[in-house]
């Protein structure tokens, strides 16, 4: 094989160098952990093909398919793209944004989880950066994705507001909530804010509605669960809307690339300039 | 405190989750609509869940008791699915 392979644009388009001379381990684009039946079809056809008929799921819901010659690799690409199926990206960049099911299937649910992951997808998917950067999104408390292992992750939670009036004081939402902030007081509810953790138990069990939620993003920055693993930090209160959302992502993924030498990740950085000036940032990122 | 009329009872502290809000859907079951049954339960995850699936499932919840060793009761009124 007189051909060079340049490994740095093969690793962009998703293929992972193997130990065996020549294959690659051909990573696939996968958003929120879902494809289509289609999809799946193509990719099982050139697994058959062209890899050793078998597929490996990745720890943070993807597909790759391993033992793809690299002379092979434009068919491929092609045969995968006439399915439906993109591949995916390594390197220093946005990675594949990772979704559990989310209020759309999980009762447990406080936002729809997959559009997120698709608008975070669109937004920001393959991003040339100074190191590698992971979203996750998870739909609630229970925290199936663990947000907190990503560089930034988000968390659906909700604002709780109790109405007294409705409340017929059956008692359920103060053992529904996990953290002690709900007691019963000649028949109604006390609720002790500062211990909410935004979960939503209450309004779930409630059986006359007495608690509304409004639904919101829990963001945290700055997680790793490599060779280093610290555990993503909130900085500003649940998020209620979109907009906000975004603009304070916006402004997370800019002071990466202004302040991160290569290679160096998140944390990292945040570890070594200190964190100050980071906070500053998205906090009037979040009050606009 | 426990001035509620029920009709039937049942006994979930012998079932571990799932098995503890199966136990109850089936003698919600038996029930025809508007009966009240008193569903016993232990603390913990029964008592922080079922309720909640019992909700999901149509019927109505009209009080939880704690019965003061470490049991709740729950009384729950038969809600027919309207098909
Ligand atoms: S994190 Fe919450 S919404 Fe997502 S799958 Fe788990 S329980 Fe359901
Ligand atoms: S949202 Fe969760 S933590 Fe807050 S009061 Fe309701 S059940 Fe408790
Ligand atoms: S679950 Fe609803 S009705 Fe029952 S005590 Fe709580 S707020 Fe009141």
């Amino acid at each position: 094989m007189a051909e060079k392979i340049d490994y740095g644009s093969l690793k962009k388009g998703g293929f992972m160098r193997q130990k065996q001379k020549g294959y690659f381990s051909l990573r696939l684009a996968v958003v929120g952990g879902q494809m289509t039946g289609e999809q799946l079809l193509t990719v099982s056809k050139v697994a058959e093909k062209y890899g050793h008929g078998y597929v490996h799921m990745t720890s943070r819901q993807g597909i790759e398919i391993p033992f793809i010659n690299f002379n092979d690799i434009e068919e491929v690409k092609a045969e995968l793209l006439a399915g439906g199926v993109k591949t995916g990206v390594c390197g220093p960049r946005v990675r594949t944004v990772t979704a559990c099911q989310g209020a759309a299937v999980c009762p447990s649910g406080c936002i729809d989880t997959e559009d997120i992951a698709q608008k975070i997808n669109d937004r920001y998917f393959g991003r040339e950066l100074p190191h590698k950067f992971k979203f996750g999104c998870t739909g609630c408390q229970n925290n199936c994705l663990k947000t907190e292992e990503n560089d930034v992750g988000i968390k659906g939670g909700m604002t709780v507001t109790y109405d007294s009036e409705a409340c017929i004081g059956c008692s359920v939402c103060t053992k529904a909530c996990r953290e002690g902030a709900l007691s019963m007081e000649n028949g109604k509810v006390v609720f002790e804010e500062s211990k909410c953790n935004h979960c939503g138990r209450c309004v779930k069990s409630c059986p006359v509605d007495a608690w509304k939620g409004e639904p919101g993003y829990i963001v945290s920055f700055g997680g790793t669960f490599g060779n280093f693993v610290y555990k993503g930090e909130e900085v500003v209160p649940i998020i209620g809307d979109e907009e906000t959302l975004f603009r304070v992502t916006d402004a997370a993924i800019e002071w990466f690339a202004e302040n991160a030498n290569p290679s160096e990740r998140f944390r990292k950085t945040l570890m070594r300039v200190g964190d100050e000036e980071f906070k500053e940032k998205i906090k009037a990122a979040f009050e606009g | 405190m426990s001035d509620i009329h029920f009709d039937e009872t049942v006994d979930i502290t012998d079932k571990v989750c799932p098995l503890t809000f199966v136990k109850a859907k089936a003698a919600i079951e038996e029930l025809d609509e508007g009966q009240v049954i008193a569903i016993r339960m232990n603390d913990g995850e029964p008592v922080q869940n079922v309720p909640r699936s019992i909700k999901e499932e149509g019927h109505k919840i009209l009080k939880l008791v704690d019965n003061g060793d470490e049991t709740y009761t729950l009384y729950v009124e038969k809600v027919e699915d309207e098909e």
